[in-house]
């Protein structure tokens, strides 16, 4: 295996250490950034869903606000918010650079798409489960969880998916703060190098994750459409089992 | 018992004021069915909404279930003096089933999760919630679909599981919003029989929005017809069917009735409502005490009055006869005018279509 490696990519082979550091800074900015930003822009999804006007809990101020605050980040270039965020990342976790530092700007980028992606998503329950779930006697709560986020999960996975795909992409960025990652990895040492079995072995592992995490969020969303994940059967000849 | 007093609400719309309901008042007896018929736009719904503080009405008094007399005032609702909080809206509103014309059911819940969805707010435990479902499912003829999901249901077995739902936490009052109109005729009449057979079985009162008279006359004790946020008619079904006032009743009743074929045949100007100067087109309408041939008989026999019948029709409402005929009545002036008063006279309703007497 290793000679085969050394004979198609002879200097990846050179600057494995190097690149296995780049895998592991880019997951690591991909799992902590990702789940962060999966947190928040749920719940500023959600928030954007029941204040809008004909929510179920609307409020305008509320609406306009949070609206405003993700067009506005939506529309700065990443590479921007990056340097832009510095003083912001350095006050709140004490550094800007590395792992550590890229983590907010990460955040702040992918929140504003994927709270939008999270409106969509909610947007397309049909009004009348709403009303059927009111009409039961169902208060906020229950309509979020019970019935929003319920009957959206199919659409929320897909979006799930293309922000997750979205952010690997941002992280290739982020080694413009020294965070690393492949994409600094395949720039430092592969473009400026001058070798280009580094490149293609980067572009390689990009398109790899990005077809697994695709494939995994299309079955998990066919799986779940117009049906439960785990279902528990309860027919059995008419008994409760 | 359901009591609506002066109920008034308007929508603010970019196109301007439109007044859904405009000073509605109705009475519901306790386990009765109630029927409330209109055209898209007439206010219906939003009244049926208005019961369950769904929509909240801009003004007016509901009395329903255990809270007697909800005001409302610039669309708040307060009931003891209190205003109504959210929570106690949500807990008025589980004492209450409603269904829907598209069902409403969870797409990604099974048959028995649906059912499920307002027992959670009952207290019970999950045996108790098992049982319960069971129970329903047997009550709604569909324990073979406890594992099913709404997608692999057909619209009949829809509905069904939403009444089995709306059912659940044995509330004493169930709201119909055109809960028929996305089925097929086959679909319609079995779920209209389980309604009328849970009104039966359970006292349940039934409250049903529908734009169809045929909904009305299959299963409703009194009927309600609304028109521009108005009720502009209301009564028992027999009435209604027998002596209807308002031109939009009339309108439904016809549509509702193979008599009501005549006023296409009018209009067409078809060789059977042609008739000769003297002749008369009507339509007698015999009501439960004199339904028969029997005065027709009588009538061409004592006054020689000829009747040349083109429709008739016998439907019976709740057990009582209501028919309909409708043809052309000829003979000499004076025998003409004895033989409609004979009729008259019989109760028989005699309404003329089209008149070719010279007086």
């Amino acid at each position: 295996m290793a000679e085969w490696i050394k004979t198609v990519a002879p200097y990846l082979y050179t600057y494995r250490a190097k690149f296995f550091a780049a895998c592991s800074a880019t997951f690591q900015m991909f799992y902590k950034a990702g789940l962060i930003a999966f947190a928040i822009g749920l719940f500023f999804g959600v928030i954007l869903v029941i204040t809008k006007k004909g929510g179920i809990r609307q409020n305008v101020l509320v609406y306009q606000i949070t609206n405003l605050v993700i067009n506005v980040f939506r529309s700065i270039p990443f590479i921007i918010l990056l340097i832009f965020l510095i003083p912001l990342t350095r006050a709140v976790v004490g550094t800007a650079i590395n792992v550590k530092g890229a983590i907010l700007p990460l955040v702040f980028g992918t929140v504003p798409f994927y709270t939008r992606q999270v409106e969509v998503a909610l947007s397309g329950v049909e009004e009348g489960k709403i009303e059927a779930a009111r009409s039961m006697g169902s208060g906020t709560f229950g309509l979020i969880f019970r019935v929003y986020l319920h009957e959206a999960l199919p659409d929320l996975i897909r979006v799930t998916t293309v922000t997750a795909i979205s952010l690997i992409g941002l992280t290739t960025m982020a080694g413009a703060v020294g965070a690393g990652g492949i994409g600094s990895f395949a720039i430092n040492y592969g473009q400026n190098q001058n070798h280009s079995d580094i490149v293609n072995v980067c572009v390689i592992v990009l398109l790899a994750v990005t077809f697994v995490l695709q494939s995994v969020g299309n079955a998990l969303a066919k799986r779940t459409t117009n049906r439960s994940l785990f279902q528990i059967r309860r027919g059995n000849g008419g008994k409760t089992i | 018992m359901i009591e609506v007093k002066n109920l008034k609400k308007t929508f603010h719309l970019k196109s301007g004021d439109v007044k859904a309901l405009d000073d509605v008042s109705f009475s519901i007896q306790e386990g009765s069915v109630y029927g409330v018929i209109g055209y898209s736009g007439a206010g219906k719904s939003t009244l049926v909404r208005c019961l369950n503080l769904l929509e909240v009405p801009d003004e007016g008094t509901i009395t329903i279930e255990d809270y007697q007399g909800i005001e409302m005032h610039g669309g708040i609702p307060t009931y003891q003096g209190k205003r109504m909080t959210a929570r106690q809206q949500n807990q008025m509103r589980r004492g209450i089933g409603m269904i829907f014309q598209h069902f409403n059911l969870l797409e990604r819940s099974t048959v028995f999760d649906n059912i499920a969805y307002p027992l959670k707010y009952t207290g019970r435990s999950k045996a108790e919630i098992a049982e319960r479902v069971q129970e329903l499912l047997a009550l709604v003829d569909l324990r073979e679909k406890i594992d099913a999901f709404p997608s692999q249901l057909s619209g009949g077995q829809k509905q069904r599981v939403a009444i089995a739902r709306a059912l659940a936490a044995n509330p004493r009052i169930l709201l119909s919003d055109e809960a028929t109109s996305a089925l097929d005729p086959d679909a319609t009449e079995s779920i209209l029989n389980l309604l009328k057979d849970l009104n039966r079985k359970l006292g349940i009162t039934i409250v049903l929005i529908t734009h169809e008279m045929a909904v009305i006359k299959a299963i409703a004790d009194r009927v309600a017809v609304m028109e521009e946020g108005k009720i502009v008619e209301e009564g028992t079904v027999y009435d209604i069917f027998s002596d209807p006032q308002a031109p939009i009743t009339r309108k439904f009743i016809s549509s509702a009735s193979p008599l009501g074929k005549i006023d296409k045949l009018i209009a067409d100007d078809s060789s059977l409502t042609q008739i000769k100067p003297g002749e008369v087109l009507a339509k007698l309408i015999f009501q439960k005490d004199c339904v028969g041939e029997h005065i027709l008989t009588t009538m061409a026999q004592q006054y020689s009055v000829n009747l040349n019948i083109i429709l008739a029709n016998v439907e019976y409402l709740h057990g009582n006869p209501l028919g309909g005929t409708i043809g052309i009545l000829s003979g000499s002036p004076e025998n003409l005018a004895a033989g409609i008063r004979f009729l008259e006279e019989n109760h028989v309703r005699t309404e003329v279509l089209k008149d070719g007497r010279v007086d």
